[in-house]
């Protein structure tokens, strides 16, 4: 299995929208600490070492 | 004065003038720098084999105050092939439940669940200064049954000259000096090495800008016998982090992380000390401080440890943070694999290169040793902002959430590492189980009404189960010891689990530190041969 780059989340707009959401209100802090949950609770999810791996370099390039 | 910069728990060697003053220079085979846990180990394994060991130390004894305490299930079975085991253990306290802590709360609690079928339990809780002090006990009863050791205290090596077939030592003594040669010099002499530095080589690695405070406190509490750890202690200035373990006599080692930027003298002083431990204890509890320090930590190795004729052991060679207790468990490691190697070596029976293996296999100990060590700093001791946002979404997570718990990294405790594709290795040809593939250490397992490690005694051993032993007793001059057992020795089902898995019937080379040379599910007398030469360095 692969990293998914296409669009896969049913919806795009609605879960952008549902994670902007989950921060309001929060201080910078606060919402710097909800995405390394995030991060961390979606990276168990995913559990395949390579696919996070690709994940991480997707992300930094 | 010569020797004796620190105060001493035990006089185990006490400083006699020695004869070699004034005489033209003796030549030993083995001289070992440093009498400490490492030193001691070595001496008494090549003692033991008959072959002649001269031990220095700068001091008299053990100093006081405990670094390590907390000593490995491999680190007892070794010292138990030495014959120091039994009196550890029941010195030790045993402990298997850890609870980690950020502020107030509970994250979570880990059992270590030690597997039955073991002599030794997972770890044990013991002062530094009595593990010297067992070693040097059992080098005695050695020594009276002939063993070739001998130690001489305050003799602090202050010179070393390294010649083509030998080393030339120098020694300071309080009633002068004097020169000793040679054959091979071990260099366990500590993190300070000053073997490394007379021979002019690099110790590289990272420093950690962090202070600790340790403090050994005497008291009759009833904390339970585990270990306590906080991320974030809720007690007044208790630091980053704060850790509570017991240790025998009535001893709790707290310890307290305390950043880098300190006053060290300040926070040194006993009624800075006292308030600390006051808050974390509560108020009421009586207590004695019995040993305090202050220590900054580093993870480094030297880029081999093997030069020519000097080889070095334990810290000297490695260092590490002391998370996950994989000092001392690692430099007694390095003494089980030294040890066999020189002996034979020094008795012609193996060549010289079969040393080069020492430092390959040890440092790839260490390696694997460093990255464990570094890791648990890095969560301990978070090195940026983000680092520190994510190691506490990992305690956040933990608190509530299984998958997060493994993340938390208070130290992953010392494990002997699997000589994975090194170069004593011979084949692998049993569909056996992975945990006892060619290169890892035995596991124990009862049998009748002891263990199999008490039958692997310090030379090669062909174990046989469910199948015989080929015909072959020694090969080059080195004896091969026959164990031949069967699934009816084996009164639990352990033995056969750990070593044949689903394989009706195994034959395993071991090597006398009890790691595996080779295991076949069906080998002959040559294919034995073979991987007796790969294993003494005699290979292609
Ligand atoms: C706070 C702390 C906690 C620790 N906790 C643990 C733990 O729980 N578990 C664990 O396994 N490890 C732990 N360690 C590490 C452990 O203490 C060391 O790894 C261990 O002592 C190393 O043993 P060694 O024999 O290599 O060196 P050392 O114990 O340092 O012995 C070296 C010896 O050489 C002598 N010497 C030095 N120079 C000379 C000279 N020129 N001539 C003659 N003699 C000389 C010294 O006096 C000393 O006796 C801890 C360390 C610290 C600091």
């Amino acid at each position: 299995m692969a990293l998914t780059l296409s669009s896969n989340i049913q919806d795009p707009d609605g879960f952008y929208d549902e994670l902007l959401a989950t921060h309001e209100g929060l201080s910078k802090d606060e919402s710097d600490a909800l995405n390394a949950r995030l991060i961390l609770i979606l990276a168990n999810h995913v559990g395949d070492r390579a696919i996070l791996r690709e994940a991480l370099q997707a992300a930094k390039e | 004065m010569v020797g004796a910069t620190y105060p001493l728990a035990f006089t185990l060697y006490p400083y006699r003038t020695c004869v070699a003053l004034g005489a033209p220079p003796v030549r030993h085979p083995v001289l070992i720098i440093g009498g400490g846990p490492v030193g001691l180990a070595t001496a008494l394994d090549l003692g033991r084999k008959g072959t002649p060991v001269l031990v220095l130390d700068d001091h008299e004894g053990v100093g006081i105050g405990s670094r390590a305490i907390c000593f490995a299930k491999r680190t007892l079975e070794i010292s138990h092939r030495l014959g120091a085991g039994r009196a550890m253990l029941e010195k030790g306290v045993v402990w298997n439940v850890g609870k980690v802590f950020h502020g107030p709360d509970k994250v979570f609690e880990f059992n270590l669940l030690p597997e039955d079928g073991h002599r030794f339990p997972a770890f044990i809780n013991l002062q530094q200064p009595h593990f010297e002090r067992f070693l040097v006990e059992e080098i005695e009863k050695a020594r009276a049954d002939g063993a070739p050791i001998e130690i001489r205290g305050r003799n602090v090596v202050a010179g070393l000259d390294p010649q083509d077939d030998h080393v030339r030592v120098t020694v300071e003594t309080p009633d002068g000096q004097y020169d000793a040669l040679a054959d091979y010099v071990i260099a366990c002499d500590g993190a300070r090495s000053p073997a490394r530095d007379m021979l002019g080589l690099s110790f590289d690695g990272r420093v950690f800008e962090d202070n600790f405070l340790i403090a050994d406190v005497r008291m009759t509490a009833d904390f339970p016998t585990e270990r306590w750890f906080w991320f974030e202690p809720p007690f007044k200035n208790a630091g980053a982090s704060a850790l509570l373990h017991k240790q025998p006599d009535d001893i709790w080692r707290i310890d307290f992380q305390l950043g880098w930027d300190i006053d060290r003298d300040e926070e040194l002083k006993e009624d800075n000390i006292r308030a600390r431990v006051d808050a974390m204890l509560g108020g009421d509890v009586d207590y004695e401080l019995d040993w305090t320090s202050i220590y900054t930590f580093q993870c480094r190795r030297m880029k081999t440890f093997r030069h020519g004729r000097v080889l070095f052991a334990g810290d000297s060679a490695h260092q590490v943070s002391p998370f996950g207790a994989r000092g001392a468990n690692s430099g007694v490691q390095d003494a089980d694999n030294l040890a066999w190697k020189l002996d034979l070596v020094v008795k012609g029976q193996a060549p010289d290169r079969l040393l080069d293996s020492y430092s390959e296999e040890r440092i790839y100990g260490a390696d694997e040793n460093i990255l464990n060590s570094t890791r648990a700093t890095d969560f301990l001791t978070p090195k940026s902002d983000i680092s520190k946002i994510f190691r506490d979404a990992v305690l956040q997570l933990a608190g509530k959430h299984a998958f997060a718990r493994p993340m938390v990294n208070s130290g992953r405790l010392s494990v002997p590492c699997v000589y994975d594709g090194l170069s004593l290795n011979g084949p692998d040809s049993l569909a056996g189980p992975e945990r006892t593939r060619t290169g890892a250490a035995c596991p124990d397992a009862p049998l009748g009404d002891g263990y199999l490690l008490d039958r692997l005694t310090g030379g090669f051993t062909l174990l046989a189960i469910n199948t015989a032993t080929p015909d072959i007793a020694q090969v080059g001059g080195i004896a091969v010891s026959h164990l031949t057992l069967t699934t009816g020795d084996d009164p639990t089902g352990a033995l056969t689990a750990r070593y044949l898995g689903d394989t009706p019937a195994a034959l395993y080379l071991i090597r006398p530190d009890q790691h595996i040379a080779a295991r076949w599910a069906k080998a002959t007398a040559t294919d034995v041969e073979t991987a007796m030469r790969i294993a003494t360095g005699q290979g292609a």
